[in-house]
């Protein structure tokens, strides 16, 4: 039986915009903040696992170590879409539980103030002058626009619109209310990127980007970095007391991504790898929905917030309208989500995103979280998806040590 | 001098087939009977690498859609785009030939296929692209 695992120390920088500071400024923030966080030293870690999307081929995680110590433990610099931050975390967890090293580093971080609309490739100012077919579609013209949408706003609105499809028509206000709850979330979140209070008349009249998610229904981009250092329970057992209460206990480490079904691969589906990776997670925890006190998921459009209460079995099956009008994911409710903001206004730095929710979930877990702080929270669960598609789901439990 | 012979046409994409009755054809894996649209290197469902090219029914039902109104530049906008259950076999498309809007769009709403002149290159080829409109 392979040991367990704990968070020892994690942290997330302010998301927003750090003009600054460069990718690696931030990744360093995040680091030097989960190791000072852990107590611990560069010399303790047994790997490095690095995310950056965005320069995904530059080798962040070997820029990082020229930064805050080379000490030529391997580094695996990991790209997996908006899972990436996850991936990272997970690929920790796995060189821990493997035995082959005993305490490790896992840091996202992306810069993405202003980026604008991602996904969609977009045109060239005109069209070819010679239509030729290229590609696996054999398509003679960018297809973006003309067959459906690449863009993530349109995506994600089809897997809301989809689901009331599936259940039951599920209306624009109903969709536009999961981001007022998020929003107010978000002004008790000093490290949010917006932490503004919207009306519903404010969201429903925003810019409409994709019906039904308009600009404030969307994720918003922005800088950030999250960083945390993982550690075997036996190597935490000799570690000092007040670090063995801090540190929280990784319950599940998920990742999961989408089997073949008809249609995934018209429209990516969102829904069953959640599904798959959720209920492996309760099981390896010996933790069922009912049992979380907090859950921070991939809320990247309102539209996704809605699926994954059903996905992650928040509610019973069909049932994520009648769970989110009966107030329950609210911060008072009985599976508060998204306390932090989600990602519609705490943001959604890529790879930073994958950590920082687990940041969240352990700040409430270790009575940290201030004014924001679930009261006695001693279990919660972080989903990520990365469209393509990639999910993480990890299940954290308040240290017992 | 005027050239008055039709002038030849090329798909948007080559799944689309013209001539009297455009319409959409699929790779369907010979052992699992899964259909795809794209180039295959084996089936993702099955792993079998035989492949028999299907018609896919020209008729059918609005799943999903979203009408985008912001998009990459160069992209025209407002339009819908939506996933169309052709029986049973799921198609990604455009609605057109409809106000993109959702008093005129719904879950659920019959379709059939459409196409429509994306313009000639200069050889005076014209690209023919598909879409579904309100059947």
């Amino acid at each position: 039986m392979a040991d367990n695992v704990w968070i020892l120390g994690i942290t997330m920088t302010k998301f927003g915009k750090h003009p600054d500071k460069d990718v690696v400024d931030l990744g360093a923030m995040a680091a030097m903040g989960a190791l000072a966080d852990a107590g611990v030293t560069m010399r303790d870690m047994g790997i490095l696992a690095a995310g950056n999307l965005m320069n995904a081929s530059a080798g962040f995680g070997q820029q990082l170590q020229k930064q805050i110590g080379q000490t030529g433990i391997p580094v695996y610099n990991v790209a997996n879409a908006c899972a990436t931050g996850a991936t990272a975390l997970r690929t920790v967890i796995m060189a821990i539980k493997s035995g082959e090293v005993d305490m490790g580093l896992a840091v996202g971080v992306e810069k993405l103030a202003g980026a604008g609309l991602l996904g969609g490739g977009g045109r060239g100012k005109s069209d070819a002058k010679v239509w030729s077919p290229s590609g696996r579609y054999g398509a003679v013209t960018p297809t973006d626009g003309r067959v459906g949408t690449d863009a993530m706003p349109g995506t994600f609105a089809q897997v809301g619109m989809e689901y009331g499809h599936k259940y039951g028509e599920v209306s624009f206000e109903t969709f536009a209310k999961i981001s007022e709850k998020n929003h107010a979330h978000s002004t008790l979140n000093p490290l949010a990127a917006y932490s503004k209070r919207f009306t519903l008349d404010e969201i429903m009249n925003d810019m409409m980007i994709a019906y039904p998610n308009t600009r404030a229904m969307c994720s918003a981009n922005c800088d950030g970095a999250a960083a945390a250092v993982v550690v075997s329970e036996a190597k935490l057992r000799t570690l000092s007391l007040e670090q063995q209460r801090r540190a929280v206990k990784v319950s599940a480490s998920v990742l999961t991504t989408d089997p073949y079904e008809e249609a995934c691969q018209i429209l990516p589906n969102v829904n069953t790898l959640t599904r798959n990776a959720a209920r492996i997670a309760y099981e390896a925890a010996g933790v069922s929905p009912s049992d979380l006190d907090l859950v921070e998921l991939h809320d990247c459009f309102a539209t996704a917030e809605l699926v994954h209460y059903d996905n992650l079995m928040l509610c019973p099956e069909g049932g994520a309208v009648e769970f989110f009008e009966s107030g329950a994911p609210w911060r008072d409710g009985s599976t508060p989500v998204n306390v932090s903001g989600g990602l519609q206004s705490k943001g959604h730095p890529i790879s930073a995103t994958g950590i920082a929710n687990i940041w969240e979930v352990c700040h409430h877990l270790r009575g940290e979280a201030g004014d924001r702080q679930i009261e006695g929270a001693k279990v919660g669960l972080a989903h990520v998806i990365g469209l393509g598609s990639a999910c993480g789901v990890h299940i954290l439990e308040k240290s017992g040590l | 001098m005027t050239d008055t012979s039709a002038p030849a046409q090329v798909p948007l994409v080559d799944y689309l087939v013209l001539g009297d009755q455009p319409h959409l054809v699929a790779n369907q894996c010979t052992g699992c009977g899964a259909r795809f649209f794209d180039r295959r290197n084996a089936c993702a469902g099955c792993f079998g690498t035989e492949f028999t090219k299907v018609a896919i029914g020209t008729e059918g039902e609005v799943r999903s859609f979203t009408i985008v109104t912001f998009a990459a530049p160069g992209v025209p906008v407002p339009f819908v785009a939506a996933v169309v259950d052709c029986g049973g076999t799921s198609v990604r498309a455009n609605i057109i030939n409809t106000d993109p809007d959702p008093q005129h769009v719904k879950l659920g709403m019959k379709v059939r296929l459409a196409t429509y002149s994306l313009g000639t290159d200069d050889n005076g080829t014209d690209a023919i692209g598909f879409g579904f409109e309100p059947a």
